[in-house]
């Protein structure tokens, strides 16, 4: 990745953070802090990584993505929007009566979307079925998933994992994003799910650690997940992470979880934003 | 009944499967460690390519179907009743109802005639599940002939579809061949001074009911309701406006099933006094299906005592 690729790809993180800002301030709810520790990963499956195409939004031999953390769907739809299924203007009419942007993703309303979520731990299942059945059609296509470091507990996460392991899934890529967070505190002390690693490796996936913030690493780590094609083992990317990324008062706060932010908040982290890319354009 | 031939209704559904799956490349087979029981190892011994075990986990079964329907699959999810409308609930709630995704659902092993095994795996609670979910097609055949030809036709339709099938064998009566319809109902026999409305296994009991009441000099019409939702409201009707009083017979607790979506039917468009066989809001117990059955009152000597004492 060249330096001016990686200052692109940081610029469109900005503008898919901006877009979860907009979106979740417009709903008056809504969950920001797990969508922007995943604003860099989000950018970088639409924009680099997956042969997907605004214009064929159905097309059959798309790659697949499924937001197994459903409520995160505002940075999801923030990047849908920057590639282009739909109108940006319209992230801020997330969560109104009447608007397409569901609270969680539907795939039936919302263009680019492969799977309804919301439900913790079903996602994944999804994804392993949609790779499953793109074996069983050979239909030549890759299948993403992201979850978080809470849903972890759900035990369907393992029933799903054991199953891609069992059936070779090698067209399968699982995304953790362990911001270390969840509604009730620290998943440490919540529900501590570590060491995630081991425990992915156990079932039988190859596993990479990354910084998820960081785009070359990001890159790599698909590259190694292109490589694992006919290898039989499904990947699972672990990113550390920082839940409410690039918004100061809410990075690291679990209480930004599933909080809108008001209107000085808003404004406040908008700033910040501009600021942001303002330092990496000069 | 006793010379008349028995099969149970997994084992057409069994069969079903196989015989679409010779035709179909589209259709797959998932199963949860259970296609001895649920005789998905009949489709799994012809296009074992194409079956696909999940292991001892439902709700990864139940979703993983949902995301190869995505792929252009039609996928048939098969487990036991109890597991399938009653584990995986929510997985078929979120993540195949709410999509509105073209799964169909074969759970084997409904109500009180699983006998042996006790009311842990007794499921008398799937209707009234899978009925309070949007767009989900429930049904529930009377004998061999109707199960295979629900098969198919729920391979046809396009959206969700849960059908359940029973563990004993029970009374062939349907002619090879009739026409089976998704939201229909059928006239097995006419009559006009009682309505028997009967889903799944009751129906051969609700016609041997009738006979018993035939004796006694009362006329019931017997309908045969294999499909619960969506109800074929017409037939329900025109059986209130032509017999005054209905009966329903489920093996299913009289709470959320056929009885409850009849009445809702009837209490708002034509109240008619009606009166639901099924199970009592209690759970089953071990024992053999026969016995069971004759024991909690799903069969034709109660029906005919039940409906006899309603008509009088």
């Amino acid at each position: 990745m060249t330096p001016e690729e990686k200052k692109e790809l940081q610029l469109a993180a900005i503008e898919v953070r901006e877009g979860i800002l907009t979106s979740t301030h417009g709903a008056k709810s809504g969950h920001p802090g797990g969508s922007l520790s995943a604003a860099e990963m989000f950018t970088y499956l639409y924009l680099k990584e997956m042969n997907v195409d605004p214009a064929n939004p159905r097309d059959e031999h798309r790659d697949r993505f499924v937001l197994s953390k459903g409520h995160t769907a505002p940075g999801l739809y923030s990047a849908l929007a920057l590639r282009g299924f739909f109108p940006k203007e319209d992230l801020a009419t997330l969560r109104h009566v009447g608007s397409y942007l569901q609270g969680h993703p539907n795939m039936n309303t919302v263009p680019g979307v492969d799977m309804s979520t919301g439900s913790l731990g079903q996602g994944i299942s999804a994804a392993a079925g949609m790779a499953k059945g793109a074996k069983l059609t050979n239909n030549d296509v890759r299948v993403y998933t992201l979850l978080g470091d809470g849903e972890i507990a759900e035990g369907q996460v393992w029933e799903a994992t054991m199953f891609a392991a069992h059936y070779k899934l090698d067209n399968l890529c699982l995304i953790v994003d362990v911001n270390g967070l969840q509604i009730d505190g620290r998943t440490a002390d919540v529900m501590n799910s570590e060491p995630l690693d081991s425990k992915f490796e156990a079932f039988g996936c190859d596993v990479v650690k990354i910084a998820g913030d960081d785009f070359g690493q990001i890159e790599s780590a698909f590259a190694r997940f292109h490589e694992n094609k006919g290898t039989g083992r499904p990947t699972v990317i672990i990113m550390a992470t920082t839940k409410g990324k690039g918004v100061s008062y809410m990075e690291d706060q679990a209480g930004w979880h599933g909080k809108a932010p008001n209107d000085d908040e808003y404004k406040q982290g908008m700033a910040e934003l501009a600021e942001a890319r303002a330092q990496l354009e000069a | 009944m006793t010379d008349v031939k028995k099969i149970a209704t997994r084992e057409s559904y069994g069969n079903a499967l196989k015989e679409l799956g010779d035709e179909h490349e589209d259709l797959v087979v998932l199963d949860a460690d259970l296609a001895g029981a649920t005789k998905t190892g009949i489709f799994k011994a012809a296009h074992p390519d194409r079956f696909v075990d999940c292991g001892i986990a439902e709700a990864n079964m139940i979703v993983a179907a949902a995301g190869m329907s995505t792929m252009g699959l039609v996928p048939f999810a098969s487990t036991f009743a109890m597991f399938a409308a009653g584990r995986a609930f929510e997985q078929v709630r979120n993540s195949i109802g709410y999509p509105h995704l073209n799964v169909k659902i074969g759970a084997t092993h409904g109500g009180i005639s699983v006998g042996e095994d006790g009311a842990s795996h007794q499921c008398c609670e799937d209707f009234g599940l899978m009925r309070t979910i949007p767009g989900m097609t429930v049904m529930c055949p009377a004998d061999d002939v109707e199960a295979r030809a629900m098969v198919k036709a729920a391979y046809e339709m396009e959206g969700p579809v849960y059908m359940r099938f029973g563990r004993a064998a029970t009374p062939v009566f349907h002619e090879e061949g009739f026409n089976f319809q998704i939201g229909k109902g059928e006239v097995l026999r006419d009559g006009t001074d009682v309505a028997i409305i009967a889903t799944g296994i009751m129906v051969p009991e609700a016609l041997d009911a009738a006979e018993e009441l035939a004796a006694k000099g009362i006329n019931a019409r017997v309908i045969n309701m294999a499909t619960i939702k969506p109800l074929d409201e017409e037939i329900v009707l025109a059986a209130a406006r032509d017999c005054g009083r209905v009966v329903t017979v489920e093996e299913h607790n009289i709470i959320g099933g056929l009885g409850e979506a009849v009445a809702g039917v009837l209490s708002e468009k034509l109240p008619t006094p009606v009166k639901r066989i099924g199970v009592n809001d209690e759970f089953g117990h071990s024992g053999p299906a026969a016995e069971l059955l004759e024991q909690f009152g799903l069969c034709a000597a109660n029906i005919a005592k039940v409906t006899a004492e309603f008509c009088a």
